[in-house]
């Protein structure tokens, strides 16, 4: 009785398992499909062939939207990881006269929902000037709320007594955030990194509204476009440009699952 | 000033200037520009109250709100059921955990957008795989996303689908604070497994339940690209979401004041829904 109970039990999770994962196989396999066997359940296809690939990269710029992709979003992440800290150490360690007026507002924009913002954000940007620049793309998402309050929960934690024999040698603020604080942070900067990475490496919402110009789109905004507008014209075409941006993340969530896990479940959903 | 004083200060005011311009700011102008017609070519003109008195008389917003009704009230069960049940299979001493566990988080981290395109091409009428499953089942296709019946149930599963990773790591993180000496003592007390799930399970993961409510209700309100990738707000207007509305008339219509609108409004649904739910299973947690 209980061994059936057992094999029920993993004969139940893999079926679950496959729901999740035999989707993500299937698109994989149908990219490599002649448009003639798309419609068929098979996994392994009977003519292989690279021609979606060829079509896809051939009628979209692709690889400049892989590009505009990873400078963004490493950009966004350098910036929230460098100025969040520098923000999260001003608020958790120094004291000073606005520190309490800081905390509150950065808690109270958590709880404002995006859709609010989004309009007069957008309406901002225009009024830069920015449309079609990658400012609109990276400057919005320079600081990060949720960030800055992780980082500055974990620099709580640090002990006074490292500052202080810091200081009495000389150092200034930042040499002891980044040369003290830093290396005993690595869990919650990785963490923070994550899901600051992926956020923006998913984000497209934000993308079709400030950008028009084909050659700023990220990877999200072309391949929504592109399967959108028609461009694509197959459904192995448009799957085979949506595997440029799932592959980097399927390869990295492959090494890095746990803190995927952690990072993502820890922020809240996004993308 | 003292040097402390000094450097936090320094260190504070980018953060500072970036909260003023990018947060601040644009909650304040949110407000404003609910008075304001403003196309964003000609000057922005003064409109009093058209925009709500507009916003009450709008077939398509209320078709919005009562689409997001629709979706809601089958997104969230169903995450909760599954998010539970797959927790709970999760929960005990397996082979392979941490992949299981892997398999299921797998659609959280792959771009909403990827997983619009991917599921279109699942739904589809005649070359869908999911119809393709019905039809050797000896069943009739649906026209999942044709039709304006099937077609918000259709993008709320996928939702749930996407999510569920999370939502279990949310009730795992729960399931191991139930202590070992109550399950005992309740299995000691010859209880059935229903009567365990109901009687402790269930009311120690009440506010992880919360939890789930509250943030698959936020994260509902902000569905966007999939009725936008896979049936532009069709058939019939039925999956229409809010956040699409609100983009057609700032992208396509150029009504910023009426966006602004939407969004102000959507905002406020938001505290109203989630301090309601609040509320009630408060209530049921006090009895």
């Amino acid at each position: 009785m209980k061994a059936l109970g057992r094999v029920a039990l993993y004969l139940a999770l893999t079926l679950a398992a496959l729901t999740f994962i035999y989707p993500f196989l299937w698109m994989a396999s149908t990219t490599l499909k002649p448009p003639f066997e798309v419609g068929t359940l098979t996994l392994v296809p009977d003519q292989m062939t690279l021609d979606n690939y060829r079509t896809m990269w051939a009628r979209a710029p692709f690889g400049r939207a892989l590009l505009n992709s990873a400078l963004v979003a490493t950009t966004i992440t350098a910036a929230v990881l460098v100025f969040g800290s520098i923000t999260a150490y001003a608020m958790a360690r120094l004291r000073f006269r606005g520190r309490p007026a800081l905390n509150a507002a950065t808690m109270a924009v958590l709880l404002v929902p995006g859709q609010l913002t989004l309009i007069p954000l957008y309406t901002l940007i225009v009024q830069l000037g920015w449309i079609d620049t990658y400012a609109a793309l990276i400057v919005p998402y320079l600081f990060n709320a949720t960030a800055i309050l992780m980082l500055r929960q974990f620099f709580l934690q640090i002990p006074q007594s490292l500052i202080d024999s810091a200081r009495m040698d000389g150092m200034g603020e930042l040499r002891i955030l980044f040369t003290i604080f830093w290396p005993l942070s690595r869990p919650v900067l990785a963490i923070v990194a994550i899901f600051t990475f992926m956020g923006s490496w998913n984000e497209v919402l934000w993308p079709l509204l400030v950008v028009r110009e084909q050659h700023l789109m990220t990877l999200p905004q072309l391949l929504t476009v592109f399967a959108l507008g028609g461009g694509a014209g197959s459904i192995g075409v448009s799957l085979a440009s949506a595997m440029v941006l799932v592959v980097p993340v399927v390869i990295a969530y492959a090494f890095l699952q746990r803190h995927f896990i952690e990072s993502m479940a820890g922020s809240g959903i996004k993308g | 000033m003292r040097a402390e004083e000094r450097s936090g200060w320094l260190l504070a005011t980018p953060y500072s200037a970036f909260l003023a311009v990018f947060a601040l700011y644009p909650i304040a102008f949110a407000v404003v520009l609910v008075f304001l017609q403003w196309d964003l070519v000609t000057p922005p003109s003064f409109a009093g109250l058209d925009n709500v008195r507009r916003l009450a008389g709008d077939g398509r917003f209320w078709q919005a709100v009562a689409n997001m009704v629709v979706f809601l009230s089958i997104h969230i069960p169903l995450q909760i059921v599954t998010a539970l049940a797959l927790a709970m299979a999760l929960n005990r001493p397996l082979v392979l955990r941490a992949f299981w566990r892997a398999a299921f988080f797998l659609p959280v981290v792959i771009s909403g957008a990827v997983v619009a395109i991917l599921w279109s091409t699942l739904y589809a009428t005649d070359v869908g795989l999911i119809n393709h499953l019905l039809v050797r089942m000896g069943l009739r296709p649906v026209p999942w996303l044709t039709d304006p019946v099937t077609a918000m149930p259709a993008i709320a599963v996928m939702v749930t689908w996407k999510n569920v990773g999370f939502y279990i790591i949310i009730y795992l993180a729960g399931l191991q604070y139930i202590p070992r000496s109550c399950q005992e003592a309740i299995e000691m007390e010859g209880a059935t497994t229903w009567q365990r799930f109901r009687h402790l399970t269930l009311p120690s993961l009440l506010p992880q339940t919360l939890l789930v409510v509250t943030l698959s209700t936020i994260n509902g309100f902000q569905l966007f690209i999939e009725p936008y990738v896979m049936t532009g707000g069709g058939p019939l207007r039925r999956t229409n979401s809010l956040v699409l509305y609100l983009y057609t008339n700032a992208f396509s219509y150029q009504k910023m004041g009426y966006a602004a609108t939407i969004g102000v409004a959507l905002a406020l649904m938001i505290g109203a829904v989630v301090a309601l739910q609040r509320r009630l299973i408060g209530t049921a947690d006090a009895q």
